[in-house]
């Protein structure tokens, strides 16, 4: 039983990170690549610890819980990871696609 | 709004509780060896880099904090499938924008936290927070600052600030009492 919950636990990661690199080479431009490994990453990674959290459970005897930790460092990771590659873009004044709105509210730095 | 307590064997309780958890976790034990370990670095560390940390503001509403959490982890989850759904589908029709968010908060804490679920959460992230503190005089308060945000699908700019105001800085304001 616990075999069909991790196995489905583990595509919907691979699923989700799969899209998440797509995201990564289908986007034109910086700032839209960032979105698809800041989000969709995060649930695919959750995931894949839960299957992993599922199995080592069922097959030792102790109960796995280091996946708890894992997950609580990506996500406090993740967002400031992108952070510092968003400011550092910005810094350098990497070019965004023409249609995007809003480029006059980037202030330049001092 | 409050901070830490400066008192002296304790200087940040709730930093010494994660310590001893995350140091438990991290053995994977609940072993009395490991207990002693985890409570001794739970003292020994806070008191240590005490003199390098700033005073931060502390959570005056925990139940509400706990809310809000899980308010965000049910968004962290919407948010991927919706994510997703941007990826696979026509990137033509995807609008970009910069959008510049008025922000009620004043301490920086508060502000990384609303940053960071900004950055977790639908087709935003958090880029920059205006005005630079670079640019400030020692201790000047900026009249009003903004957070600039670059969405992956911008549709309606007010709607949007509107959402983020409601739903996740309002909550932070009541959690942090400010």
């Amino acid at each position: 039983m616990f075999e069909w919950i991790v196995s489905i636990l583990l595509l919907i990661g691979g699923a989700f990170v799969l899209v998440g690199s797509i995201g990564l080479v289908k986007m034109p431009d910086f700032f839209m690549r960032l979105h698809g490994p800041t989000k969709a990453t995060t649930l695919g990674m959750a995931c894949l610890l839960t299957a992993s959290m599922v199995f080592f459970s069922n097959t030792q005897a102790d109960l796995s819980m280091k996946e708890i930790l894992i997950s609580l460092f990506l996500l406090l990771t993740a967002p400031i990871s992108g952070y510092m590659m968003i400011k550092s873009a910005i810094h350098h004044k990497v070019e965004s696609i023409e249609r995007t709105q809003g480029k006059d509210n980037i202030e330049d730095d001092v | 709004m409050r901070t830490d307590s400066p008192s002296k064997w304790l200087p940040s309780p709730f930093l010494s509780f994660l310590l001893f958890v995350v140091w438990l976790l991290l053995n994977n034990s609940l072993s009395a060896g490991h207990i002693i370990l985890a409570v001794v670095l739970a003292i020994i560390i806070p008191i240590a880099i005490s003199p390098f940390r700033t005073n931060q503001p502390i959570v005056a509403k925990p139940g509400l904090a706990f809310r809000h959490l899980m308010l965000v982890l049910y968004d962290i989850i919407t948010a991927n499938v919706q994510v997703a759904i941007l990826i696979l589908g026509p990137t033509r029709k995807l609008t970009p924008g910069f959008v510049k968010v008025p922000l009620d908060l004043t301490h920086s804490t508060p502000i990384t936290i609303l940053a960071s679920t900004v950055s977790l959460t639908p087709g935003t992230v958090s880029a920059e927070v205006y005005p630079w503190e670079e640019s400030l005089e020692e201790s000047e308060e900026p009249e009003q600052r903004y957070l600039l945000i670059h969405v992956l699908n911008l549709e309606d700019e007010q709607a949007l600030i509107n959402t983020i105001k409601q739903r996740y800085e309002a909550p932070l304001m009541e959690i942090f009492q400010c």
